[in-house]
């Protein structure tokens, strides 16, 4: 019976509060004596039990997708889904590019062969569009953390809900601009704050532009520039539980930062319908492997990992929010950082930025609260 | 299909979200995404969690409860045998690691020992009861602890309780009730009937009737099997009506035809266990494990842990919502609590403290006096010392007196003596003369 412990201890440097140990053993678990059974009993069934369980629950998913404008954030959800989540913004029609960042979030029922998912995507546009982009990691931040409380709430009242609508991300996928060269400052900044609080994958953005040997090159520097600041993405190392995972994972690690293109036309290749982005030198198929990653990353996040996503973020993300939750309200009754979910009847304005609002004044100063501490 | 996006002024600086509401959108997908394989992936996460599932089974001495448990594992459970010397009821607890092809079983089997043995039995239930607090207790202890490891967390909660009523034939025992009565708001109670081959069929009937009404008039909730899911609501439909199960438990194995079958051999017949004929064990074993373990493993964290929680909470005096209405008042009442306790320890510090230095004072003041009285012994002992040597000097000195007048007197006497003589001698002489003459 494997499971995922967590360990203490870790240089501050660690991008992980805390990394799970090898060893699998459960805590104040009995003396067990193995037994054989003689016959069919019937145990096995328990699986089915469960997904019968599961399918009539549903499931719930929370991704956010995170870069700057112009790097095909919508389109690629757009394409990982299937649907159109939202209209993909084309540049110059009207739409006004944001002045400061706002996160915008959706939420969908999809069905698929009688699985239902809840899924909830939130995009952020305005990121990394400004002159001083300072700080700019701060709301994504506070929401990420809101979420955390919202469900921490939840947990301790004294009646609760049978089952906590589960609104976390669980996974944040990163954008980086094809530059060819390395992570920019921004980036690195950003992933290095993020990669503590939630599940990061980065991906190469609108890879079309770069040729097959920019592309391997550009992920190589991407790689060295993860190292080198200490930065862990998804999937995380410390997390692979034995062998088999290890394998699995070092495959994919190879493979991030993923280089994929969006597309939601559909065009005719060779006869097939595909989905692809149309240009005069040929049709670019979003879905074969020869030209982009996207498979890749769509198995990822949907085919293979999506369960271990939300477990993760459960396991480790939210466990680590609510220990410096409940260990800070030891020091103040209400911290600088408290959220005060209750309508707030005369809002004070924080001190969070410049850019703060009135209202809800203490999520920005919670997430400056964390920037300082994570400094 | 439009994105429900939010129109805030470009002056707001993160204008927040809008919720999204229980009314959301269902989207119909342009082709395969691929997430039909969600629930497999769950699947391989509880694989590799593993199972763990815990029984209880309370009954009186000698209604084949471990023989029950052998026959519906379809093993022999190693373990010692209970050993009936103690008063009172005990509670044993044995956990066995079982496989079936990919999925790994922690089985726990909890068993009373002793039950009804006694004359007086108006306090048999508490340690049953005592025992499945004990395992909320812990299991909320941990969810309470700051740095937590629930996933990790080996579940020891009771997730069905069978109780073994006697095969009387005619009713439940006011034991039955009463034990049963106060198990049903903590655990999932599956009443069955023990031994049953000692009943025939038509008092099997009459018998089942008798309890079931009992039960329903005694307002005891025992374990329903759900019915809310079309896959298995039809036959737990119909399970529910043959409560409570009347089993029988045998591991002697006789081979009849070409198969080997558990069965009871009597000189009058063989009782086959797995016969659904003679018995309901197949019925047990179905709803038990084959239909509703996930069901009932459920039921216990929802149902009866929440409520543990719950009651235990307020006892200790947390609300949901102050007069404030404070949304984090869990905290801040354990944070009161907390410095309640500090300042109480404080204040008991403070006490022992002074009790002490008030205990040292007492000593010294003992101490101060046995000093004087012993300073005082010692100037008594000194004056009666000096006392007596002064009176020995003086009698020295008086005898020194003596001897010295002796002397003189020695002396003179000596002296005269002498004189004494010579004018004797003369004085004889002249007496002798006198005489002569």
């Amino acid at each position: 019976m494997k499971k995922r412990q967590k360990k203490n201890g870790g240089s501050p440097m660690d991008p992980l509060r805390q990394s799970p140990s090898r060893s699998s053993s459960r805590a104040s678990s009995p003396r067990t004596l193995p037994c054989e059974m003689l016959g069919y009993v019937g145990i096995e069934a328990v699986l089915d039990q469960l997904k019968i369980k599961a399918m009539k629950m549903g499931f719930e998913f929370n991704i956010m997708v995170v870069g700057q404008s112009g790097l095909g954030k919508s389109t690629m959800v757009n394409t990982l889904f299937k649907s159109k989540m939202w209209k993909s913004t084309m540049p110059g029609l009207g739409v006004p590019t944001p002045q400061t960042l706002q996160l915008q979030s959706v939420t969908h029922v999809i069905e698929e062969s009688g699985v239902k998912l809840k899924l909830t995507v939130t995009d952020t546009p305005g990121f990394g569009d400004q002159i001083n982009n300072d700080k700019c990691w701060d709301p994504i931040l506070g929401y990420i953390n809101e979420q955390y409380e919202h469900y921490l709430q939840e947990e301790i009242l004294i009646t609760r809900q049978r089952h906590i609508p589960d609104t976390r991300v669980h996974c944040c996928v990163y954008f980086v601009p094809p530059t060819g060269h390395w992570l920019r400052p921004l980036d690195i900044e950003f992933l290095q704050r993020l990669c503590r609080t939630v599940n990061v994958v980065p991906v190469i953005a609108r890879a079309d532009s770069l040729t097959i040997e920019e592309r391997e090159a550009f992920r190589h520097r991407i790689q060295e520039n993860l190292k080198t600041h200490g930065i862990e993405v998804y999937p995380q190392k410390c997390f692979d539980e034995d062998i088999n995972d290890k394998i699995l994972n070092s495959k994919i690690r190879e493979r991030i930062p993923f280089a994929v293109v969006g597309a939601d036309r559909e065009h005719i290749v060779n006869g097939r319908c595909v989905l692809g982005r149309k240009t005069k030198w040929g049709i670019i198929e979003v879905e074969n492997m020869a030209h982009c990653e996207f498979p890749l990353l769509r198995d990822l996040l949907i085919r293979s990992h999506l369960q271990d996503l939300k477990d993760i973020t459960h396991n480790v993300h939210y466990e680590n929010y609510r220990i410096f939750r409940l260990n800070e309200s030891h020091v103040l009754p209400r911290g600088p950082g408290w959220v005060n979910l209750a309508p707030a009847p005369a809002s004070v304005p924080a001190p969070a930025g410049p850019q703060a609002n009135p209202s809800p004044p203490k999520v920005g100063g919670w997430a400056k609260d964390n920037s300082d501490e994570e400094c | 299909m439009e994105a429900e996006a939010n129109s805030g002024s470009p002056e707001d600086s993160w204008a927040f979200i809008q919720r999204p509401g229980e009314g959301c959108r269902t989207v119909p997908l342009a082709g395969h995404v691929g997430f039909d394989s969600l629930p497999d992936q769950l699947v391989n996460q509880s694989i590799s969690q593993g199972f763990c599932f815990n029984i209880l089974c309370v009954g009186e001495t000698g209604l084949g409860k471990s023989t029950l448990m052998d026959t519906l594992f379809n093993t022999k459970f190693e373990g010692e045998p209970a050993t009936h010397t103690q008063p009172g009821v005990q509670l044993q607890s044995n956990t066995y690691d079982l496989q079936e092809s990919n999925v790994g079983l922690k089985l726990t089997i909890v068993s009373t020992v002793g039950f009804g043995d006694q004359i007086n039995k108006e306090d048999s239930y508490r340690p049953i009861v005592e025992f499945i607090d004990a395992q909320f207790e812990a299991y909320l202890q941990e969810e309470l602890k700051i740095r937590r490891l629930l996933h990790n967390y080996h579940d020891s909660r009771i997730h069905a309780c069978l109780y073994f009523i006697a095969p009387t034939g005619h009713s439940l025992k006011s034991l039955d009730l009463v034990t049963m009565k106060k198990l049903d708001s903590k655990v999932n109670v599956i009443p069955i009937i023990a031994k049953s081959d000692a009943i025939s069929k038509s008092e099997l009937t009459k018998f089942k009737i008798k309890i079931t009404s009992e039960l329903v008039s005694n307002g005891v909730q025992i374990y329903q099997f759900p019915m809310d899911d079309e896959a298995v609501a039809e036959v737990n439909g119909t399970m529910n009506a043959h409560l409570p199960f009347a089993v029988i438990g045998s591991t002697e194995e006789l081979k009849i035809g070409n198969k080997m079958v558990k069965v009871r051999q009597y000189p009058w017949g063989t009782v086959q266990v797995e016969n659904e004929a003679h018995c309901d064990f197949v019925k047990l074993r179905e709803m038990l494990i084959r239909v509703n373990m996930e069901d009932l493993r459920e039921q216990t964290h929802s149902r009866h842990y929440e409520l543990y929680r719950r009651c235990k909470l307020e006892e200790m005096g947390f609300k949901d919502t102050d007069p404030d209405s404070k949304p984090f008042s869990l905290q801040e009442t354990y944070e009161a609590k907390r410095n309640e306790f500090l300042g109480e320890l404080q204040k008991k510090e403070e006490e022992m403290r002074q009790m002490f230095v008030q205990r040292v004072k007492e000593k010294e003041a003992e101490l101060k006096e046995a000093e004087k009285e012993l300073h005082e012994k010692f100037d008594r002992l000194k004056k009666l010392h000096q006392d007596e040597k002064k009176k020995l000097e003086d009698k020295k000195k008086s005898l020194d007196d003596e001897v010295n007048a002796f002397k003189q007197r020695k002396t003179a006497a000596e002296l005269l003596q002498s004189q004494g003589s010579q004018a004797g001698g003369s004085q004889t002489l002249k007496r002798d003369k006198e005489k002569k003459n």
